[in-house]
């Protein structure tokens, strides 16, 4: 659990922080704030199907469900499950 | 009782003399619209009536009247005379949708500058080609953008500064950079206005087409004629309004209609600097009272996802008008609008090129949905026929989108590239590069672009700047980049690859490939898909043949293959 949560947050922090001070943490709200939006979140959905060998369908891919960290981890989880 | 009252008596009797008498305007006169947008509000009493209530991301609330805009853009105006920066000198905004965005557009256009409005998102080849194009000499940028400005800086011996509106104190500026917080600086009460006459420069916003490097739309102070007068009539902005764009001033929607005609109005505006989110946008909506919102057909389709629960979970009865821009708007999304804000979104066609609207569907007017709706009075369109670019007359046949010239905010040439600006016209009509039937009743009907240009989201995006950033990344060594259908942004970007020797597609590669283009240029112009192909369709010369890729994305007929090379 701890892995993918430290998986996804490294790859969060290479691909869309533009400042170095800003701090990216498991629950900052990555979508309202701005970090990623709606088009780059076609390729963050990319990761996470190729990384943990799941597929999400384009529905459950909501700019909510993608806001954080942890509730990206969540559907993720939800997906690995499901499998 | 609407603004424009009757379309058809407006038609009939139509002057643009009309907004210059409203505007205190007569020929040869100083026009800046950085004056009009606040000092002058100001000069009629409304100095303390709220100009803009900002939230950003994390829900901090700012508010400013018109006379805090009008010293906003004197301090930031004079600020700007001191670092040397002078009238018809280029400046770019490089901002996320923060108040220092809409206040420095008033102090450069009070100087005389010309303002560069460029969309924060673009990464670092984006910016370096708009940037080289117009020669820019001051970029106004956030913290978080200086990264993508400092890996070009070499590359542009025209740039002499880089101003950081939100440094902090215990990092070390570089090379060019000067922080300035206005927050922290002496407001100015008083600068000389720079006397821009009609034909002076104004606003360069710069917009992407099929072939060549995107192109700097030159504007005027004289648009600001247009600007006022489709803001007050197709949006029917009103003293007591509440007003919301949702459009980002890196694009022209976000300065004409996000900046200059509300605020040459003395109307209030509120900006969201969040994400989207249908809740969040509803909650804003509710928490402002906004009257007036203009949108764009792909949140609308997104508002359309998120379902008719939502709504009724807020209260957006303060809503009394509602319009669209950027794509066209299906006949869905304006009944789905109808039935659940009670009003439709009327739809509004027009181009950076254009700088106004140019058709739209008009409070009071019969709305066909699906429709573009009729010219604004005092606009002359048509559709032309492709071949001898005369007047279609016959209802219902498709034909070129063309307008009279004349209009007062129709771009004044592309920046350094007057060639291409020229091409622009033929038979004395200006060419929008889109194609459309008029129906009987003089509505219009859009079909699709007349070229390759790609409109995702509202925004356009160029085939062959995506395909000639592809070529660059180590493992592409040809590519063809094509619209493919999308329900909610209507077009999306879709790449045609051919890998390089020693290259296999994995699971790495596309993602690779994606956030190549994602930093290089946008996220707007990243491929949402990637097609990996042994062979690109070529001519026997050699040209790529997009039409046939594009037909195949679309279900369309491909069409005529004569020349298509052999295997």
């Amino acid at each position: 659990m701890e892995n993918i949560k430290d998986l996804v947050l490294e790859y969060v922090i290479n691909e869309y922080q533009e400042d170095e001070d800003d701090e990216i943490t498991y629950d900052t709200p990555l979508i309202s704030s701005g970090f990623v939006d709606s088009f780059s979140m076609v390729s963050l959905k990319v990761f996470l199907e190729k990384k943990f060998d799941i597929s999400i369908p384009d529905e459950e891919a909501t700019p909510e469900a993608f806001d954080s960290v942890n509730k990206i981890v969540d559907l993720v989880n939800d997906y690995r499950e499901k499998k | 009782m609407t603004n424009i009252g009757s379309y058809d008596e407006r038609v009939k009797n139509f002057s643009w003399s009309i907004a210059e008498k409203e505007l205190d305007y007569k020929d040869g006169n100083i026009i800046n619209i950085g004056w009009y947008c606040s000092d002058r509000i100001c000069e009629q009493g409304k100095g303390d009536k709220t100009a803009l209530y900002h939230e950003g991301f994390t829900g901090e609330q700012r508010k400013y009247t018109f006379n805090d805009i009008r010293l906003a853009g004197n301090t930031i105006g004079n600020f700007l005379r001191k670092l040397g920066i002078e009238n018809e000198d280029r400046v770019c905004l490089f901002m996320d949708k923060i108040p220092e965005l809409y206040l420095s557009f008033l102090g450069v256009l009070k100087i005389g500058a010309i303002v560069q409005p460029l969309f924060s998102a673009f990464g670092d080849e984006s910016l370096y080609v708009r940037l080289e194009n117009a020669g820019t000499k001051a970029i106004i940028t956030q913290r978080k953008h200086a990264g993508k400005v400092r890996k070009i800086i070499d590359r542009l011996p025209d740039l002499e500064h880089i101003i950081i509106v939100d440094q902090k104190k215990d990092k070390a500026l570089k090379e060019k950079e000067v922080a300035f917080n206005l927050t922290e600086e002496e407001p100015v009460e008083k600068i000389d206005i720079y006397p821009t006459k009609a034909d002076s420069p104004s606003v360069l916003h710069y917009t992407s087409g099929t072939t060549g490097q995107p192109k700097g739309v030159r504007h005027v102070h004289y648009s600001l004629i247009s600007q006022y007068l489709t803001t007050k009539w197709v949006l029917d902005l009103k003293d007591d309004d509440i007003y919301w764009c949702t459009a980002d001033p890196g694009w022209v929607t976000g300065t004409s209609y996000g900046i200059i005609g509300p605020w040459s109005l003395g109307v209030t505006q509120c900006v969201l600097d969040k994400g989207f989110s249908a809740d969040s946008w509803y909650k804003f909506i509710d928490k402002y009272k906004v009257t007036m919102w203009y949108s764009a057909p792909t949140a609308i389709r997104s508002l359309m996802k998120a379902g008719e629960e939502l709504v009724k979970k807020h209260d957006l009865s303060s809503l009394r008008q509602l319009a669209s821009v950027g794509e066209p708007l299906n006949a869905e999304a304006v009944i789905w609008s109808e039935k659940v804000f009670g009003m439709p979104f009327l739809d509004t066609y027009w181009q950076t090129e254009t700088g106004c609207m140019m058709i739209c569907n008009y409070p009071g007017m019969k709305v066909k949905p699906g429709s573009m709706g009729k010219p604004f009075p005092g606009i002359e369109g048509v559709v032309l026929d492709p071949k001898s670019y005369e007047p279609i007359t016959e209802p219902g046949q498709a034909g070129l989108i063309a307008f009279k010239p004349g209009w007062p905010s129709m771009m004044t040439t592309y920046w350094n590239n007057e060639e291409k600006y020229k091409e622009k016209f033929v038979n004395g009509w200006y060419l929008a590069g889109d194609r459309s039937t008029i129906d009987k009743e003089g509505y219009f009907w859009f079909i699709g672009r007349d070229d390759d240009v790609i409109n995702t989201g509202g925004h356009l995006v160029s085939p062959f700047e995506v395909e000639s950033a592809l070529i660059e990344h180590e493992a592409v060594a040809e590519s063809a980049v094509v619209s493919k259908p999308d329900e909610v942004n209507m077009e999306v970007v879709k790449a045609f690859i051919t890998l390089k020797p020693g290259y296999e597609v994995n699971d790495d590669l596309e993602l690779s490939v994606m956030n190549f283009i994602r930093k290089k240029l946008s996220p707007l112009a990243m491929p949402q898909e990637i097609e990996y192909v042994e062979n690109l369709p070529k001519t026997r010369s050699g040209k790529i043949m997009r039409r046939i890729l594009h037909a195949k994305e679309w279900g369309e007929e491909i069409g005529d293959t004569s020349t298509l090379e052999d295997d």
